[in-house]
């Protein structure tokens, strides 16, 4: 079996029993990425001199009998996480020149783990985007079809994962921009409960609701780089101290007499037929392996979108005031007064889609908007949050399509913003509630991959992971590369 | 809901955000397009709702002891900036 079709779980295998070394690991994916990048454009920075010398000392640690579960695996940091002295662009022109003075926290455990860093991906700027396209260094593409979008926001991340470029990659999910690309894309993806894993470093869009991630080509693949990303971090004031499971070893956790409740709103609005009968051809999977289905009711459901599109709006237009062109950022040419340098050095530093949310944030926090808008918002997230809570009182987990459709091409959704965020339908609810949520691929229709979506109670990672284990046990669709990549 | 041009400059003015006369019109018409999707939150009912304040419940922030944590990196954050002078950051004169 060539090394990239393998798993994190069969690489680790391998380089446990000297099969290959790291640095004969890192050449093969470092090789792939030369013949491949310039198609997929799903890398923004490369760094192979540090992907070579960290697998040296991954073979060396090896040798030396201090080798852990991640020592020598490659893999790609979505261009969100601060990497010290290398490149941080968040998709943006604003940070095009920007060179971290530090290391985020899920970049440094995973340093300390013993992985090896290929390069940053691309993604959509500030992570605003179902499609990566409104990345200041354009669009990727879906490794299955290039005139297709692979989701967003972590799209480069998706494409590198799903064309075998690296084993896995981090992502961050705020409305979904984990497990869209992920279903897009064929490859598995989770956002864990919110304040899981450490968000220090992670550049910020709207601070309620984002999370640090994984995407990767398995359950069990997303289960091992969780288990190093997680837990309690003093430097995010988010962060929740409780231990981390053994996501790992619960994967093993039977689906015999768990219950699954199928959300009906996910299964009313805009789903495609094709798309529709995959999801229930996966339900008939899980009955099998011994889950109990039943239907559940979250009435408020449908209102997770614009509720959304205030909250994160708002937030979002005050994460990005520090972006002054004065301390760090693009800053424009020969401003006029300090008024001119601020206007025009953001005016020119983000992108439509940065500047479009801005504004929309700034409006619902102003003056004489807010109580009708942030405050209104914020009630409903309540109302979606406590339905929520209550079916998580009668089943284990929940359970629906990732996405309305599969990959959609490439411009065909750009001018109409509303349309675009409609792909985030089914998984936002799952950021506005905090809880954690993945995708794992179920088939496909016309050659692109579709998703399906389990959504766990607060801190319920391990049934997830363990539930698309079992699925992943008894169907090869996460096992499948696209022919120009296989 | 729909804004005017008027409207979206003086959104623009308060996020400092340079807005082009060829960019206004797209953001006149996205920006009321999703002021018209939010409408839909009019519909439910909240007036008993405790508007949310985590998503975690219970949850609060968390405080840290008032003590010294980090050291001076001051020459490293600065090689970032685009106009420093004397451990400074240069921005354009605002008082005359």
């Amino acid at each position: 079996m060539s090394l990239h079709t393998r798993t994190v779980a069969e690489l680790a295998a391998g380089l446990a029993a000297k099969e290959f070394s790291s640095v004969e690991l890192t050449q093969h994916f470092l090789g792939r990425i030369e013949s491949a990048n310039a198609t997929l454009n799903a890398f923004v920075t490369l760094t192979p001199e540090r992907a070579l010398a960290d697998a040296r000392r991954a073979d060396a640690n090896r040798a030396a009998g201090t080798a852990g579960p991640l020592t020598g695996i490659p893999l790609a940091h979505k261009d969100i996480f601060c990497t010290d002295g290398i490149r941080t662009t968040c998709g943006s022109r604003m940070l095009d020149n920007f060179i971290s003075p530090y290391d985020a926290t899920v970049v440094a455990k995973l340093q300390a783990a013993g992985t090896v860093l290929l390069g940053k991906t691309n993604m959509d700027e500030f992570a605003m985007g179902s499609s990566n396209e409104t990345s200041y260094y354009g669009p990727v593409r879906n490794p299955w079809n290039l005139r297709k979008v692979p989701g967003g926001s972590s799209g480069g991340s998706a494409a590198i994962v799903s064309a075998r470029l690296a084993p896995v990659a981090t992502g961050t999910d705020t409305g979904g921009s984990i497990r869209q690309p992920a279903a897009l894309v064929g490859v598995s993806g989770i956002k864990p409960t919110y304040g899981r894993v450490s968000r220090y470093g992670m550049i910020a869009f709207a601070s309620s609701l984002d999370q640090a991630g994984v995407l990767g080509a398995s359950a069990e693949d997303c289960a091992l780089l969780l288990r190093t990303m997680a837990g309690f971090d003093v430097r995010d004031s988010t962060s929740v101290d409780r231990p981390v499971p053994d996501y790992v070893a619960e994967l093993s956790a039977p689906l015999r007499g768990v219950k699954i409740g199928l959300v009906r709103e996910f299964f009313e609005r805009g789903l495609e037929a094709a798309n529709r009968a995959l999801v229930e051809a996966a339900i008939g999977e899980l009955k099998k392996l011994g889950a109990t289905v039943v239907e559940i009711n979250c009435p408020s459901l449908p209102l997770s979108v614009p509720t959304y599109y205030v909250v994160a709006p708002a937030e979002c237009s005050s994460n990005l005031s520090r972006f002054d062109g004065v301390r760090f950022g693009h800053r424009c040419k020969e401003p006029r007064d300090l008024l001119d340098l601020y206007r025009r050095s953001r005016g020119e530093g983000f992108g439509a889609e940065v500047k479009r949310r801005i504004m929309t944030g700034t409006y619902v926090l102003s003056a004489g908007y807010y109580d009708a808008y942030y405050l209104k918002a914020q009630k409903v997230r309540s109302v979606i949050t406590a339905e929520f809570r209550n079916a998580f009182k009668s089943v284990d987990i929940l359970l629906g399509p990732t996405t309305p459709t599969p990959a959609f091409d490439i411009g065909a959704k750009v001018d109409d913003p509303v349309t675009m965020y409609l792909n985030d339908i089914y998984t936002i609810g799952a950021n506005l509630a905090g809880l954690p949520a993945m995708s794992v691929p179920c088939g496909f229709v016309d050659g692109l991959p579709v998703g399906l979506q389990l959504i766990g109670p607060h801190f319920g990672e391990s049934r997830l992971l363990a539930a698309g284990h079992a699925y992943q046990g008894v169907t090869d669709f996460h096992r499948r590369v696209p022919a120009a990549y296989a | 809901m729909s804004l005017s041009r008027t409207d979206v400059e003086g959104i623009a003015r308060l996020a400092r955000l340079e807005i082009t006369d060829a960019e206004l019109p797209v953001y006149v018409d996205s920006l009321s397009k999703i002021l018209s999707l939010v409408e839909q939150l009019n519909a439910a009912d909240t007036a008993a709702v405790v508007p949310m304040a985590h998503p975690l419940e219970g949850e609060v922030q968390r405080l840290r002891p008032d003590t010294v944590t980090e050291t001076d990196q001051h020459a490293k954050y600065q090689a970032n900036a685009p106009s420093v002078a004397a451990g400074l950051y240069v921005v354009p004169k605002v008082i005359e």
